[in-house]
């Protein structure tokens, strides 16, 4: 008899702390998505400055300006959505228009001297290492909420509570990318 | 990841058990002196000192650490390269920004410091940031936050403050038994005096005990899993063996190096060389050399 309720408990308690364990990863994974969010706004908020600036010098670029344009707002609507695959996508789009904008800008010698110009592309490519930054973060707590899904016997309590994978965000990297480590403890 | 949080477990029980070991020793020394003179006054004086230190050691310890390593605030507007740095790198860990600090010492080092994430410094010398290049820079950076992500700060603060006062209250017992008795009123016979000279050779005991203490709190094991967590956040481990391995080669001494912060530094600040007599009661850093291996095998 005790030996049985001795068991219940011990079930009772691994319950408890795996279903916490899942609502911490669960939070922590949203967390670390609303850090993703609030970088991409930043970057949002940069690219209509960073236009009026280069079409001071350039103003005959429209293609260029348009394609930008387009791919910002096609973000933001992504980003909207909180679908990570989906706002991967329309960033590395983004992303591409802006490197097609930067481009043209290089066959502008004042363009490329002025101080807001300049300060402008500085920010823009700090708030992008800060989406990578935060990428990694994001993908960490993700790939661990993953395993903890999937893998027995928590995955019990997942079905039985619904807790989902979630979906890793995935950026291209930019080319100065560092091979992945493992680490022992 | 479980590892880290369990060792975060274990961090806040040592603190707690530090700062009690602390308040019980202090309590019962006063305990000690009211039995003695036979004044219930000073167990008081004894217990209300032991909270303030407790407290001011929770509180101010972060800020006494910067104060004896001369460091000073940096803005974003004078260092945007590190700032953005740390910046980046507290995202990746997914920590609050520190402050940032920096230190006018030509030896290179870092360290951090605080009572919780909200509350972290990390502070590097202008050593450091002139010797080491962005990805060595980058991995120093990230071990610093390792030791903050992963709860050292606040024991290895603590430390500072409590092993400090104890050998401050030995050399205090230690000058009052031998230079003491000569004055004045001698009513208070031999006994006193015996207690005193008992009484402070405890407390001279005691200090190197406590040093001790610090080498099993902040043990060695810490400092690996720093450096592993930090390359984990850089996923860059060359970076900070490349660092280990400059600082190690300088070797020099810090201006301001000192024995009750030594264990919070990321190379001993008594320099790379300083493993003879006394200075090693307080190797709480695995050599360079050690470190840099494990590293380069991850």
């Amino acid at each position: 008899m005790t030996i049985l309720i001795i068991i219940l408990a011990v079930i009772v308690f691994w319950f408890v702390l795996a279903y916490n364990g899942f609502i911490r990863l669960r939070t922590r994974s949203n967390e670390a998505w609303a850090d993703i969010d609030v970088q991409l706004k930043r970057r949002y908020d940069l690219i209509p400055n960073l236009i009026t600036t280069v079409q001071g010098y350039a103003a005959h670029e429209k293609e260029v300006f348009t394609r930008v344009t387009e791919a910002r707002s096609q973000a933001m609507q992504a980003e909207a959505t909180g679908d990570p695959a989906a706002t991967g996508r329309a960033e590395n789009m983004l992303s591409g228009a802006l490197k097609s904008l930067f481009a043209v800008s290089e066959a502008y010698p004042d363009l490329k001297a002025n101080q807001n110009f300049l300060e402008l592309q500085q920010e823009l490519s700090d708030t992008e290492n800060k989406i990578q930054a935060a990428r990694r973060f994001y993908n960490g707590n993700v790939r661990d909420l993953n395993i903890k899904v999937q893998s027995f016997p928590s995955n019990l309590i997942a079905n039985w509570f619904k807790f989902t994978k979630k979906e890793f965000f995935e950026l291209e990297e930019d080319s100065a990318a560092k091979d992945p480590v493992k680490v022992n403890f | 990841m479980a590892t880290l949080y369990s060792h975060q477990d274990k961090n806040m029980r040592k603190t707690w058990v530090l700062m009690t070991l602390f308040f019980v020793v202090i309590i019962g020394i006063g305990w000690g002196f009211s039995l003695i003179y036979n004044a219930p006054e000073i167990i008081v004086i004894a217990i209300s000192f032991s909270v303030i230190m407790n407290v001011v050691a929770y509180w101010y310890s972060d800020k006494i650490v910067l104060k004896m390593s001369g460091a000073r605030p940096v803005t974003r507007e004078e260092n945007r390269e590190l700032y953005t740095m740390v910046e980046n790198l507290a995202i990746t860990a997914g920590l609050p920004l520190p402050k940032i600090y920096i230190i006018h010492d030509q030896s290179p080092n870092a360290f951090a410091t605080g009572r919780n994430k909200e509350h972290a410094v990390v502070a590097v010398t202008t050593g450091l940031l002139s010797m080491l290049d962005k990805n060595e820079l980058e991995g120093v950076i990230a071990h610093e936050l390792s030791h903050i992500g992963n709860r050292d700060i606040l024991i290895s603060t603590i430390v500072v403050v409590l092993v400090g006062f104890i050998t401050l209250l030995s050399d205090f017992f230690l000058r009052m038994t031998l230079f003491g008795g000569g004055r004045g009123d001698n009513r208070g016979d031999g006994r006193i005096q015996f207690i005193m000279i008992v009484a402070g050779l405890a407390l001279a005991i005691l200090a190197p005990i406590v040093a001790t203490l610090i080498q099993l709190a902040i043990s060695r094991k810490r400092e690996f899993l720093a450096d592993a967590s930090g390359a984990l956040l850089t996923r860059y481990p060359e970076g900070l063996a490349s660092a280990l391995e400059k600082i190690a080669a300088h070797g020099g001494r810090m201006k301001k190096a000192n024995h009750a912060t030594a264990h919070l530094f990321i190379s001993n600040p008594f320099g790379a060389r300083a493993k003879k007599g006394f200075n090693r009661l307080f190797l709480t850093h695995p050599p360079a050399e050690e470190r840099i291996k494990a590293l380069r095998n991850l």
